[in-house]
Formats: structure tokens, C-alpha cells, sequence
């Protein structure tokens, strides 16, 4: 399974990816959109996990583009916020379950992540 | 005072604190004051303005239907009076005309004439005879009265002068009250004698005396001089002065007020009689005259004081009943005032506490990776995975971590919104599911849970999730309170029409008085540094709202706590 993380706080990503290497996931990071689409260009994603508030590219765009790309990859979205607006977009997009409220729990992320890869297997 | 207290009005001693400058506007009293004033003047002074002029009206109409009465009264006994002298003189007129000096001068034939003047008019009590010289020459009457010289007497000398003399009234020899009649008669040759007669004033007395003249007052005849001719009923016997002022001449029937000595106001109607000595006067005591006017004034007094007595009642009652009504409605007013600025106050904590939250999660997810890193690199190394001061101390970060994130969650969830969805529920069932996640907690701790619901308890229709979260926090706090081995109850009844109370008691410790109205405020807790955030009791309280209800608390210290919860079986649909 191939994961790309996309936050614009470089600690939060860079630990998450290092933790999910370590429990053999690969995972890739960016920390902003424009970086995240290079990243995408170069490499198909299993699975993306991205901030729904992040600069210039907002996260439900860049799922949008993502999605252009490689409609096979899956969404979960994260956020620190949880407003009845983020929630309510972020649902439409993606179904209520893909939406996680930071700090996350990283057994639930990869829960999570297998539950979207078991499905889309189906 | 306990009359007063009973009927006071609420508003009375309503003072709204909060007002400012404002407060004239909710000065329940002034407002009850300027209404009672302001009807009260517009509904009482037509009424006692028109009863004032009706008052004036009437006594004047009054007033004047006497006068002229009493006038009419005088001027006709005047007439009378008048034509009863007139007819006397026209009598000895005509004798003196039909007979001749000389017959006259025949004692038989004046006893004839007298005889005749007798039977026919009556009261002629003697006849004489007065030649050129002032000699009476014949007499016929009961004294010996013949040859008296009346030359010089003032009566002869007006006689000469007008041809008649009618006399005052005189007691004469007899002492009986008398007056005298004299014509002159011309004879051709330059010369004339005199027909002199007296009369008794029996008949005369009797005319002016008549009670309906006098008509409960007095009427009687008085001289020039005031002295009284005629008997009168309260001011003297004949031939007295009475004691009123002779009134002033006048040719016409006049009439004027006049008190009398015992200061009672008195109508006087009087006339002089013309070619006669005699002013005819008659006397009536206001007071008797005024008395059908008396009744119609008391009536008329009446009649006001009562209405007066009415307008006001009503005037009270219905100033007190809108005023009333206002306060009530600003009492409302009020009470919805106060909960929008509670509402409002709660959304401003709530987005704000919102905020506060996104900007700690942030922060908060990175301690967690890497706190999350610290260990999982840690769980590799043997050595360090076996340092179990060192996986505490990790695993200690990590519990802080997620008990943070709880609180950043509680405080988002207070925040969010989502849609109500409504569902008919089992009441019962849903208080089951909600303990069944906290049955852990109560087997570990040995705390007593019974759930009863009475069988009347309907369907209700409502959203599941937000009544779980309102048990959830409220048993939350019952555990809390209660010792190991405490004894929850939750009971489910139905309330008054189409509500639903469910009450959920503890023998916890209790919320002392003081904090027991504050318990819905947002960031009020009494588990200040024990983890407690002072939010499940105020969300809870406005998901109660959400959903239509109202939730009441009712503690004693030491004895345990219990939360009433009440909401409606249907939704109300929204307005």
C-alpha cells in the first residue's frame, strides 16, 4: 500500500510517514499542494490523507485533482477544525467516514486505510 | 394593610434594575397612574360639568316658576283687593247721585240706604252725611254721631281735595278695626256735601287672608307707615308695624328677597293699591318655596355620586387589568430576552472555544506523532522497550495527549451543529444503550443502576444521537458524584400533555445551593483541575433546548442529586 500525506505542518508529516514506514507502510509527504501534485505526477497512491486547510490549494481541490489523476486512490481527510461546514464538505466528498479529527490515532488511520483498500478490492 | 397587600397589583412595586435610562419606560405605576388620571379626567369632568350646568338650570327654572307665581299670586289679590274698594265707592256713588242732599239729610232714608247697603254689599257699619261746612248732618249707625264738625280733619280736607278718601285701617270708638269710605258730591249750585260710610274689615280681612293666597307663607296689608291693616300670620296684629321695611314705591307687582330676623331667606311679593292707602304684601319662606327643588337636587346628587362610584370602579379595574397585562407581557419579554443573551452568550463561548480548539489540535497532532515516534522507535530497541520508567513516561504523554484531544473534541462537538434527525425511539432502549457504555465503569466501581419506565410512556419521535449525548453527560456527572457502591435510577414517566420526563437520580454528593443555578453555565465546574471542563452540563442543557425541552436539577448535600430531563413526545414544528 502506497500512502500520500499532505499537511502543511512538516513535523506532523514527516513523524506520521516515518511511523507508518515503521509499520510497513510507504508513505510520502508534502506539505503543500503544488508539491503533492509533483509528488502525484511521479507516483500512483494507494491512499491520500489530506488536511482539509492547507495554503493556496485547499484540501478538497487538491482531492479534486488528485482524483483527475489516479481516480483509483482513495480520500481520508483530516482536520483540526471539525466545523459543521468542513464536515459537511468534506462528507459530501468522500462519505462521513473518511473524516478524522487531529490528533489521530495512528491504529484508527491505518484502520481506516485498510477498510478503503478492502473496499475498493470488492 | 392586609386588604391592600391582597389587592395590590403585581407591577406595583415592580423596579427593573437593569433599565438605565430606560426605567421611566417600564414604570409600571406611572403608567397605571397617567392611564387612571388621564380617563378619569376625560370621563368625570363632561359628567360633573354637565350635572353642574343642569344643576344651575334647574334651580334658575325653579327659581323663576316661583317668582313668577308668586307674583301672579300678588297681582291678582291686588285686583281683588282693588275692585272690592272700587265697587264700595262705586256704591256710595251712585247713592249720592240717585238721592238728592235734602233725602239724604232724612235720618229714615239713610237708615233705608244703610239698610240696603247692608243686605246687599254687607260690612257698611254706618252711613253720614257732611254738609258744605264740615257738619255731619245726618247720621245712620249704632252712635249718636250727628252734628261733630270734620272741617279741619285731614281725611275731609283730602276728600275736598279728590272727591273720594278711602282711610287706613283704625280701631275707632268701638275698638273693632274699621276704615272709612267719603265721596264728595257737586251740587249745581257751587256747594257739595260729603257720603261718609264705614266699613268693618271682616271681608276685607277674609279676602286677603284666603290660604290659598297665602299658600304656607304669610299675606297681609300694611299702611304707608308699615303698620298692619289686615291680621297676618307671623308678623303682628292688625294695626302692629311689622317688622320688615315698607317696601319701596312701584306701580307694578314687584317682588324682592329678603332675609328676616331670624336670617331665613324670604320671597316677598308686594303691590301698591292704587288710590288707597293699602300695600298688599305677601310673604313666603324661600326654603318652604325651594322644597321640590331640594328633592330634585339630592336626586340629582345622587345620581352623580353614584356615577361617579362607577366610572371610577371601572376605570380602576380596567387601568389595573391592561397594566397588568403589559407587565406580564414585558415579564415575558424579559424571560426571552434573557435567553437569546444566553443563547448568544453560548455561541460566542462556543465559536470561541471552537477556535480555540483548531489551533491547539494542530500542535496537539504533532506531540502526538512524535510522542507516538518516541515510542514506537523505543519498542524496537530492547533495551528501552524493557525501561519501564521510560515506556511510562512515553505512554504518560501520549494519555495527556488523548485526554487533550477529549477535551478539544467536547468543545468542537459544542461547536458543531449537524442536522436533527428525527426517529420514533424506545425510550428505554435508548437509556439501556447509553449504559451500556458505561457498564464497565459500573461493575468496576459496583454502582446499582435500575432503569424504570412507566407502561404509558408513548413512542417518542426525536434524535437519537443528541438524547443519547444529554443521558450520557448527564450520567456522567451522577457517577462522578457517587461513592463506589452509589445507586442510580433512571425513570421514565410521562409528563403533562404530550411530554416526556425522564429523571435520572443519584445518592451522589450533592451540589450545594450556591452552585445549583449555575450548573447549565458554560465553564462552570466544581472539578476544577480534576479534568472537568465545566461544558457537559451547559451542552447538554442546549440540546435539551434543541430538542424542545427543559431539563431542572434538584439537589441536597449529602444526599444525592437528580436531573429531570422533559421534552416533547412529537417535535414541535418550528414557527
Amino acid at each position: 500500500m502506497k500512502v500520500l500525506l499532505v499537511d502543511d505542518e512538516h513535523e506532523l508529516v514527516s513523524t506520521l510517514a516515518e511511523r507508518l514506514y515503521l509499520r510497513g507502510i510507504q508513505a510520502d509527504w508534502a506539505i503543500s499542494g503544488e508539491e503533492a501534485l509533483t509528488l502525484a505526477e511521479k507516483n500512483t497512491y494507494d491512499v491520500a490523507v489530506l488536511d482539509v486547510k492547507i495554503p493556496r490549494i485547499s484540501g478538497l481541490e487538491l482531492k479534486r485533482r488528485l482524483q483527475a489523476g489516479s481516480p483509483a486512490t482513495k480520500f481520508i481527510f483530516m482536520t483540526g477544525h471539525g466545523s459543521e461546514d468542513d464536515f459537511k464538505n468534506c462528507a459530501a466528498e468522500t462519505g462521513e467516514g473518511c473524516y478524522l479529527v487531529k490528533p489521530v490515532n495512528i491504529e484508527d488511520l491505518i484502520r481506516k486505510m485498510n477498510e478503503l483498500m478492502k473496499g475498493s478490492g470488492d | 394593610m392586609t386588604v391592600w397587600k391582597k389587592l395590590k397589583p403585581k407591577f406595583w412595586d415592580y423596579v427593573d434594575s437593569a433599565a438605565g435610562p430606560f426605567a421611566h419606560l417600564f414604570n409600571f405605576r406611572r403608567i397605571w397612574r397617567l392611564a387612571v388620571l388621564l380617563t378619569v379626567g376625560v370621563a368625570l369632568v363632561p359628567l360633573i360639568a354637565i350635572t353642574a350646568i343642569d344643576y344651575q338650570v334647574t334651580q334658575k327654572s325653579i327659581e323663576s316658576e316661583i317668582a313668577l307665581r308668586t307674583s301672579r299670586m300678588v297681582s291678582n289679590t291686588r285686583r281683588a283687593v282693588f275692585f272690592f274698594l272700587e265697587e264700595r265707592r262705586a256704591a256710595l256713588d251712585f247713592i249720592v247721585r240717585d238721592n238728592s242732599f235734602e233725602d239724604l239729610n232724612d235720618p229714615e232714608r239713610l237708615q233705608t240706604v244703610l239698610a240696603n247697603l247692608k243686605s246687599s254689599f254687607g260690612g257698611f257699619t254706618d252711613l253720614g252725611v257732611i254738609d258744605p261746612l264740615g257738619y255731619q248732618r245726618s247720621y245712620a249707625g249704632p252712635y249718636k254721631l250727628e252734628g261733630i264738625d270734620y272741617s279741619g280733619q285731614a281725611w275731609y280736607l283730602d276728600v275736598l281735595e279728590r272727591g273720594i278718601h278711602i282711610s287706613d285701617v283704625f280701631p275707632g270708638f268701638r275698638q273693632v278695626p274699621h276704615l272709612i269710605i267719603a265721596v264728595k258730591h257737586e251740587l249745581g249750585s257751587g256747594t257739595h256735601f260729603v257720603l261718609r260710610a264705614t266699613l268693618d274689615t271682616e271681608r276685607f280681612n277674609h279676602l286677603i287672608a284666603h290660604p290659598e293666597i297665602a299658600g304656607g307663607g304669610d299675606a297681609f296689608l300694611i299702611n304707608r307707615e308699615g303698620r298692619l291693616q289686615t291680621p297676618s300670620l307671623m308678623h303682628g296684629k292688625v294695626l302692629d308695624t311689622i317688622s320688615l321695611p315698607v317696601p319701596a314705591f312701584s306701580a307694578n307687582t314687584e317682588l324682592i328677597e329678603m332675609e328676616d330676623r331670624q336670617r331665613q331667606p324670604n320671597v316677598i311679593g308686594y303691590a301698591y293699591i292704587e288710590d288707597t292707602p293699602f300695600i298688599l304684601m305677601i310673604v313666603k319662606s324661600k326654603d318652604d318655596l325651594m322644597k321640590p327643588w331640594y328633592k330634585t337636587r339630592l336626586q340629582l346628587m345622587g345620581f352623580l355620586a353614584g356615577s361617579i362610584t362607577i366610572i371610577l370602579a371601572v376605570i380602576l379595574g380596567v387601568a389595573t387589568y391592561l397594566v397588568n397585562k403589559i407587565y406580564l407581557a414585558d415579564q415575558k419579554r424579559l424571560t426571552m430576552l434573557h435567553q437569546v443573551e444566553y443563547s448568544n452568550k453560548m455561541a460566542t463561548i462556543g465559536r470561541l472555544a471552537a477556535g480555540v480548539a483548531h489551533e491547539i489540535n494542530n500542535p496537539l497532532a504533532v506531540i502526538n506523532e512524535k510522542a507516538g515516534l518516541i515510542k514506537d522507535l523505543f519498542s524496537m530497541r530492547e533495551e528501552c522497550a524493557r525501561d519501564e520508567k521510560l515506556m511510562n513516561t512515553v505512554n504518560a504523554v501520549l494519555s495527556s495527549v488523548e485526554r487533550c484531544a477529549k477535551i478539544t473534541r467536547r468543545l468542537l462537538g459544542f461547536m458543531r451543529n449537524t442536522g436533527v434527525t428525527m426517529e420514533p425511539l424506545n425510550l428505554k432502549e435508548t437509556i439501556q444503550e447509553v449504559l451500556a457504555f458505561l457498564n464497565k465503569e459500573a461493575e468496576h466501581r459496583s454502582l446499582h443502576i435500575s432503569v424504570h419506565m412507566d407502561e404509558d410512556v408513548p413512542q417518542v419521535t426525536s434524535d437519537r444521537g443528541r438524547l443519547q449525548e444529554i443521558f450520557l453527560n448527564v450520567i456522567n456527572n451522577s457517577f462522578a458524584a457517587m461513592q463506589d457502591g452509589g445507586h442510580l435510577e433512571v425513570t421514565v414517566k410521562r409528563s403533562k400533555q404530550d411530554m416526556v420526563s425522564v429523571t435520572i437520580r443519584d445518592d451522589g454528593c450533592g451540589i450545594p445551593k450556591a452552585d445549583l443555578e449555575r450548573v447549565f453555565e458554560p465553564f462552570f465546574s466544581t472539578k476544577t483541575g480534576k479534568g472537568g471542563t465545566g461544558l457537559g452540563l451547559s451542552i447538554t442543557s442546549g440540546l435539551v433546548q434543541e430538542l424542545g425541552g427543559d431539563i431542572r436539577v434538584e439537589s441536597e448535600v449529602g444526599k444525592g442529586t437528580s436531573f429531570t430531563v422533559i421534552f416533547p413526545v412529537q417535535p414541535k414544528k418550528k414557527e
